[in-house]
């Protein structure tokens, strides 16, 4: 007995504390991550139909539109994208506890988030079809309107990081929710670019 | 100032027995334990498996004759629609999901799942979308009527015109059951990955926790894709969007690609943990270390990586193009082979074995049984010449059904057979088990056996009334539903009886190895009050090591 309890590696007592009052923070990112890794199955998903479609569909184009205008989606392509740089300086500034130039790229991130829905908004507002206007108007509402409500979610989040910044403290023993938030928010725009391309650019 | 001190101890030294595992109380609390949740998961998923089962047995009841004769026809397609998502959404899904919670955190070592908040609010989503379905049935058009795949264009049908229709919230109600799961399927994943005590390492981790992270991870990467479909189906129904509509342009196909890229892996969901717990209870009962434990665990995740790529064997005859169904042939049958390894191991690990015949033993085996002959007929109809024949037929019905009840659910009562006397601290009655088990075993051969012959002639599926020379087969698998809806009764009176006045459990009545067996039964609600530190390997059966450092070879078999 005593000598195969010897012979088997044990690992060292540190550990074994650690696992009882386990990395929280390290969990927490963790699981975040998956459930991201999950999120964008469902965009690829929607990204599968929407090729299958439209490589199927006889008449594609809506009646009354021969393209879709590609400018001002692409300005706002760039402050969305550009956006994601933002939010990485307030981090790079949280993790030096540098609080005021944090909360100030931060809330410029949520701007420029903001910024995008409402030029969405504008360009919805200008389109000759509707979400019911065949296969094609179903897809650019569903893939378009599915997109911007992570867009909304994400800047609703950075409110409430922000909010938190103000509870004295809050982000001096770690800030795993910022990270998050700020990961989330490349995810947005790494989705963008690819949903860019499919709708605007793969006309 | 002097109180303060003295309330604080009070306080602590309370906890523990604050909450007693036992307190009948606690299992209608929002708790955050993982023991309890598991067992609010198990007993909700079982009052859905008798509702689902009351309509099996309306649906055999009007087959027993030729004639339409006993129900209204659209009732008729509400009881099977009903029936088929009741049994996968509210009864497999969350009873095994129920397990796993109760299970993992043991088995690894850990205090609780990852995030226990989390694991609350994902098991009372399950009450909540299982009434949102029953009360379909109170809606002036009724349930869904388009079975449980919900295939356009059947199932985007809106003759009321009513907003709020039966498979509106069919859907509403299925996509609450995704949120459910994909709240659970990153709260195992991440407790598998990051709560393990130490020494635990993946490869000493019992196999069951193998089986449900490569289920689990199966729900993140296919779940998805229903749901994005779902989507799409919910606002052709009820806006009028083309995605699915023919007459629009759009693709009905399509919602087919989208539901046969879950539902096929779903099925490996649905049975990668029961593989989980034949592997646990089959070294128990033999005395012997599982067979080749290595290829048995990384045979799961093959499972889970294939089971993606094989979904349009489900659509050999949706009009899909020759070279696409031999692919998908092919890939099929690959799927076979790391299935094959499992039975081969479990079959190895029963050899010459000391055998004990209690009853987790005999649910098991008869279950592997049934699983080998639905495996058999899975690969009949995996290939592409069998399947244009029988597809849409009984003989598809009796497969599956060989697997969701036959192997998955005998499964089941293996799995809560074998943990009750954990879960409860009480023994069950070992004869009203083995009733439970024989009347089981000739019910589901009774009732699913007839359906192979009568769909190799022909039988189509989802009708009311059906040409006479079929009757003999009905009557069998009629009479064979009501015995298998008998055989629930002991076991019913078998679970409330004991877990009221049975004997005391001691902490290990299988003499069984793994950390579960190791603390009280049932656990403290810390589960253990020091992290264990595994040394060896598991299933160490017949052998002396022990399983963790420090231990008062209370493992030792
Ligand atoms: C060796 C493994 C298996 C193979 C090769 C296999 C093959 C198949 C094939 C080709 C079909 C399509 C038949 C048709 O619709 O025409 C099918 C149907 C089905 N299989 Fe399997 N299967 C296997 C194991 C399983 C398992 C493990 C489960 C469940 C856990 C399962 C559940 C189902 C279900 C539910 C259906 C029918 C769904 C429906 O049409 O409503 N199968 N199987
Ligand atoms: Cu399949």
């Amino acid at each position: 007995m005593d000598s195969s309890l010897t012979s088997q590696p044990i690992e060292p007592p540190a550990h074994a504390t650690a696992a009882h009052t386990h990395d929280v923070q390290g969990t927490s990112l963790f699981g975040f991550i998956v459930f991201l890794l999950s999120e964008s199955m469902i965009f690829f998903s929607f990204f599968a139909g929407y090729i299958a479609l439209k490589t199927t569909t006889p008449d594609w184009s809506p009646p009354g539109m021969e393209q879709l205008e590609v400018f001002s989606p692409a300005i706002n392509t760039i402050v969305l994208v550009s956006s994601s740089l933002v939010i990485y300086f307030a981090e790079e500034a949280l993790k030096r506890h540098k609080l005021t130039l944090f909360r100030v790229f931060w809330f410029l991130t949520s701007a420029m988030g903001a910024y995008f829905l409402v030029g969405q908004a504008i360009e919805w507002r200008s389109l000759p079809f509707g979400f019911t206007d065949g296969v094609f108007g179903g897809s650019f509402y569903l893939l378009t309107g599915f997109h911007g409500l992570h867009v909304l979610t994400g800047i609703l989040l950075q409110f409430l990081m922000l909010a938190r910044s103000f509870i004295p403290g809050n982000y001096d023993t770690g800030h795993v929710g910022v990270t998050e938030v700020s990961l989330f928010w490349h995810f947005v725009d790494v989705i963008w670019i690819i949903l860019f391309c499919l709708i605007y650019l793969w006309q | 100032m002097t109180n303060v001190p003295i309330d604080r101890v009070d306080v602590l030294g309370d906890k523990p027995e604050s909450e007693p595992p036992n307190n009948w109380r606690h299992y209608f609390s929002f708790s955050t334990d993982h023991k309890v949740i598991g067992i609010q998961y198990l007993v909700t998923s079982f009052i859905f498996f008798l509702i689902g089962g009351v309509f099996s047995m309306v649906i055999r009841a009007e087959l027993i004759t030729p004639e339409a004769d006993f129900l209204d026809r659209t009732l008729y397609n509400s009881m099977f629609t009903m029936h088929g998502t009741i049994m996968i959404f509210l009864w497999i899904f969350p009873s095994l999901v129920g397990l796993s919670n109760y299970l993992v955190p043991l088995m690894i070592g850990a205090q609780d799942m990852a995030f226990p908040r989390l694991n609350a609010v994902a098991f009372w989503l399950v009450p909540i979308f299982g009434i949102l379905l029953m009360a379909t049935f109170f809606l002036p058009d009724g349930t869904a009527q388009s079975g449980w795949w919900v295939y356009p264009p059947v199932s985007t049908q809106n003759p009321s015109g009513r907003l709020i229709n039966g498979q509106a919230v069919w859907i509403l109600a299925v996509a609450i059951s995704g949120i459910s799961s994909i709240m659970g399927a990153v709260n195992f994943v991440t407790t598998i990955v990051k709560m393990r005590a130490p020494g635990m390492t993946f490869f000493r981790m019992p196999i069951f926790v193998w089986t449900v992270l490569s289920a689990q991870l199966i729900q993140l990467t296919a779940l998805p894709a229903l749901t994005a479909g779902a989507v799409m189906l919910l606002f052709d129904l009820t806006v009028g969007t083309a995605f699915f509509n023919p007459d629009k342009g759009g693709n009905p196909i399509l919602f087919q690609h989208f539901f046969w890229f879950y539902s096929h892996p779903a099925v490996y969901v649905m049975v990668l943990p029961i593989f989980g717990v034949f592997s646990e209870i089959f070294p128990a009962f033999s005395r012997k270390p599982l067979f080749g434990y290595n290829v048995v665990a990384v045979s799961s995740m093959v499972i889970a990586g294939v089971s993606i790529l094989v979904w349009v064997h489900h659509m050999y005859t949706s009009g899909t193009p020759g070279w696409m169904r031999l692919v998908f042939m092919l890939s099929t049958m690959c799927v076979a082979v790391p299935t094959g390894i499992k039975i081969f191991a479990w079959t190895a690990t029963i050899w010459r074995g000391k055998l004990r015949l209690d009853t987790p033993m005999l649910f098991a085996l008869g279950g592997m049984v049934m699983f080998l002959f639905a495996g058999i007929t899975g690969i009949m109809l995996a290939s592409v010449p069998i399947d244009i024949h029988v597809n849409n037929t009984y003989f598809v019905v009796g497969h599956f059904h060989y697997v969701v009840n036959s192997t998955i659910t005998m499964g089941m009562f293996a799995a809560i057979y074998f943990w009750f006397p954990k879960m409860t601290g009480r023994m069950y009655y070992e004869g009203l088990g083995k009733l439970h088990f024989w009347l089981a075993f000739l019910g589901n051969n009774l009732t699913f056996l007839p359906m192979h012959p009568a769909g190799l002639q022909g039988m189509v599926r989802r009708i009311s009334s059906y040409d006479p020379e079929y009757a003999f087969w009905n009557v069998l698998s009629s009479l064979g539903a009501f015995l298998l809806g008998m055989s629930t009764l002991p076991f019913i009176l078998n679970i409330v009886g004991s877990w009221i006045q049975g004997e005391p459990a001691p902490a290990n009545p299988w003499r069984a190895i793994g950390l579960e067996w190791l603390v009280s039964s049932p656990p403290p609600v810390e589960n253990f009050e020091q992290p264990p530190v595994v040394v060896s390997a598991p299933y160490g059966y017949g052998k002396s090591e022990p399983l963790i450092a420090g231990a008062n070879s209370s493992d030792s078999p």
